[in-house]
């Protein structure tokens, strides 16, 4: 996905030449390895600032929340659904944006790679089309980007962008025959005293930075549940029992809502799944109202809608 | 000075030896990375690492401490006396911290043990803790140590010092606190000279692997306001996401709240770590909120540690390189770069 970044460049000063968006919200290439930063672009100079590679596994939109100007972003499959999320709950316009669309072949889990690599200090990852090159000190090893995905990105249906101003290349196939839910099916399986087991044990790294939560573009409350305090909801010790509080109040904040991006994931200090929190909300939702997030624009999200033909009686 | 040296599984027998005498807090390895941890039954000391996912300043300042206890129980003739909490001050190691964890402690101590103010329970802990420090031969792309006024040997803050040779560990004492902790080892051998020779040379051969510096040289002469008003901490803080992993992570990020927390009748005042990254540490009861923005948040936390402690302190900045917030920040805030940044401006 390298040669992404020039195009990203040529549109992003076109754009900010033209005067087409007073701002422009994509990647800057990270100072440790496997690391991006998100950079806000305000002059054509600037552009060449601009980077992508398979390790941008933030969610931009995080950064469009309430913004007033006109922003150009950068946005694969999974960013694409969370920007048409923040227009549908009112957090930004369609018309302020230019969505410059990257096809997306998925993004590197660079826990899995730091894993394989042991305590070899990583100094530099470089990347050519499907493969990519770990080199420090005294190693370099070559491995096949395909067995170093994130768990959401080997198993994702929606690589390409479902809403774009201009794509920065065709799109990609998307991906047949994969089942994004294989860990929910495992996990429905267990019983409620296994399942709050593996819960217990999933959260127990837990250290309440809530990097998940700011990580994610659907948390943009003013004033999160877990910062009121008058009153206070939930406690702010390391007690376990408000720990769950918090990662399942946040999950079910995010029912319908999540596009399964990861970015949750991806910034954990601690490496906890949260993912397994949201993906059986993702599932119930499409099974029962046949719904991804962030993929339409001409229909309400199942949670804020009534219909007559609900499955449940009692709406009726 | 005393100086043993022991097989590596030896090492690991002898620390579980030392735990009716000791807590011992060792690195033990869970997932993917490496807490310290108290060594109890099915735990094992694990020294296979860089450097633990969290300093070991939880051991000293707990994430949540109980500070006192009340009950509103009227019958109780007690009734609304806040006590203190029952707390264990019973003598504790940490083996295997990383000299600038180390050095962190040094730092910390400015603020909780000093003419002014002591607060009494970091400094009972402190008193009743053995630091046994672990050299580093194997430093992080990220680390910085040597700019900061520590190093991958630094012994500043240790009781003892460990050294990997291998296959062995030489420990040797460096404070009477070192002295009495090794004294009550029985395994081990005297180290033969040759051995702590060699011992000697790593020091010099960890500190050419450290490639990453940092320049302070000129921090102290800048004119604090003008630094506070730099136009760069727009750029600097827009990625933040406003998270408390650089400062959970830190170990010389000491900031804490104090709560609150009743059940039933029986309450207790509960003292938690707190970041200055969440809109809430600085959230006045009026509803105000002096630091209400990012901008003010990430330029706060920049500040403090590389301005205001060098001004206030006299001393180098609130930081030891340890690097754990730039390997570990989710959107790849340097603290390096904003060095740099304030250095240079």
């Amino acid at each position: 996905m390298l040669e992404y970044t020039q195009k990203i460049r040529d549109i992003a000063r076109k754009l900010l030449e033209k005067g087409t968006v007073d701002v422009f919200i994509g990647y800057k290439k990270g100072s440790v390895p496997m690391m991006n930063e998100p950079v806000l672009i305000k002059n054509p100079e600037e552009v060449d600032l601009l980077h992508w590679d398979s390790h941008c596994g933030l969610n931009l939109c995080n950064y469009l929340t309430k913004r007033t100007d006109r922003v150009g972003i950068v946005a694969n499959g999974c960013n694409s659904r969370n920007i048409v999320t923040h227009i549908i709950e009112n957090q930004i316009k369609r018309e302020q944006l230019y969505i410059v669309g990257i096809p997306c072949t998925g993004i590197i889990d660079h826990r899995a790679v730091k894993r394989a690599m042991g305590n070899k200090g990583i100094l530099e990852v470089t990347e050519s089309n499907d493969s990519f090159t770990v080199s420090g000190n005294g190693f370099q090893e070559t491995f096949k980007k395909k067995d170093f995905l994130r768990t959401n990105c080997s198993t994702c249906l929606h690589r390409n962008p479902v809403e774009y101003d201009e794509m920065v290349a065709d799109a990609v196939p998307e991906q047949e025959g994969v089942n994004p839910f294989k860990d929910v099916d495992v996990l429905e399986k267990k019983s409620p005293e296994e399942r709050r087991k593996f819960f217990t044990q999933l959260i127990s790294p837990c250290i309440r930075c809530y990097a998940c939560r700011n990580a994610c573009p659907l948390c943009y409350c003013p004033t999160c549940f877990v910062d009121e305090s008058r009153p206070q909801w939930v406690g702010k010790s390391t007690d376990p029992v408000d720990t769950m509080t918090f990662h399942f109040l946040r999950a079910y904040h995010c029912a319908g809502r999540c596009t399964d991006c990861g970015a949750c994931e991806r910034v954990c200090p601690v490496g906890i799944s949260m993912r397994q929190f949201t993906k059986k909300l993702n599932k119930d939702a499409f099974e029962l109202f046949g719904w991804e997030a962030g993929t339409r624009m001409d229909q309400r999200p199942p949670l804020d809608i009534y219909r007559v033909d609900d499955y449940n009686d009692f709406v009726k | 000075m005393i100086k043993k040296i022991f097989a590596k599984q030896d090492w690991d027998k002898a620390l579980e030896s030392l735990k009716d005498k000791f807590k011992v807090f060792v690195p033990v390895k869970e997932g993917d990375f490496h807490n310290f941890r108290l060594l109890e039954a099915g735990r094992k000391p694990n020294f296979d690492f860089q450097n633990t996912r969290l300093s070991p300043k939880s051991v000293i300042l707990p994430q949540s401490e109980r500070m006192f206890e009340y009950t509103l129980d009227e019958s109780n003739e007690d009734a609304h006396v806040v006590k203190e909490a029952p707390k264990d001050f019973a003598p504790q190691v940490i083996v295997g911290i990383r000299p600038c964890d180390a050095f962190a402690f040094e730092l910390v101590r400015i603020n909780f043990d000093n003419a002014e103010y002591q607060d009494p329970w970091w400094v009972r802990r402190m008193e009743s803790t053995t630091l046994v420090g672990f050299g580093c031969n194997e430093p992080c792309a990220s680390c910085f140590c040597t700019s900061v006024g520590s190093g991958p040997y630094s012994e500043k803050g240790l009781d003892a010092l460990m050294v990997d040779l291998g296959d062995r560990f030489l420990v040797r004492s460096l404070t009477s606190k070192g002295e009495a902790f090794l004294e009550k080892i029985e395994l081990g051998a005297e180290a033969a000279d040759s051995l702590f020779k060699k011992a000697l040379s790593l020091p010099r051969a960890a500190e050419k692997k450290i490639s990453s510096r940092v320049h302070m040289d000129h921090l102290r002469e800048k004119v604090g306001n003008e630094l506070f008003n730099a136009p760069f901490w727009e750029r600097v803080s827009f990625a933040c996401i406003n998270c408390g992993t650089c400062t959970y992570l830190c170990p010389t990020c000491w900031c804490f709240d104090i709560q609150d927390e009743v059940s039933g009748k029986e309450g207790d005042r509960i003292r938690n770590w707190d970041a200055c990254m969440f809109p809430l540490f600085t959230l006045h009861g009026s509803g105000h909120n002096p630091r209400d923005k990012k901008l003010q948040r990430v330029r706060q936390r920049f500040m403090h540690k590389l301005k205001y402690y060098v001004d206030r302190y006299g001393h180098g900045p609130a930081c030891v390189g340890c690097g754990r917030c730039v390997q570990f920040c989710p959107v790849n805030i340097d603290i390096r770069e904003v060095f740099k940044l304030m250095n240079g401006f």
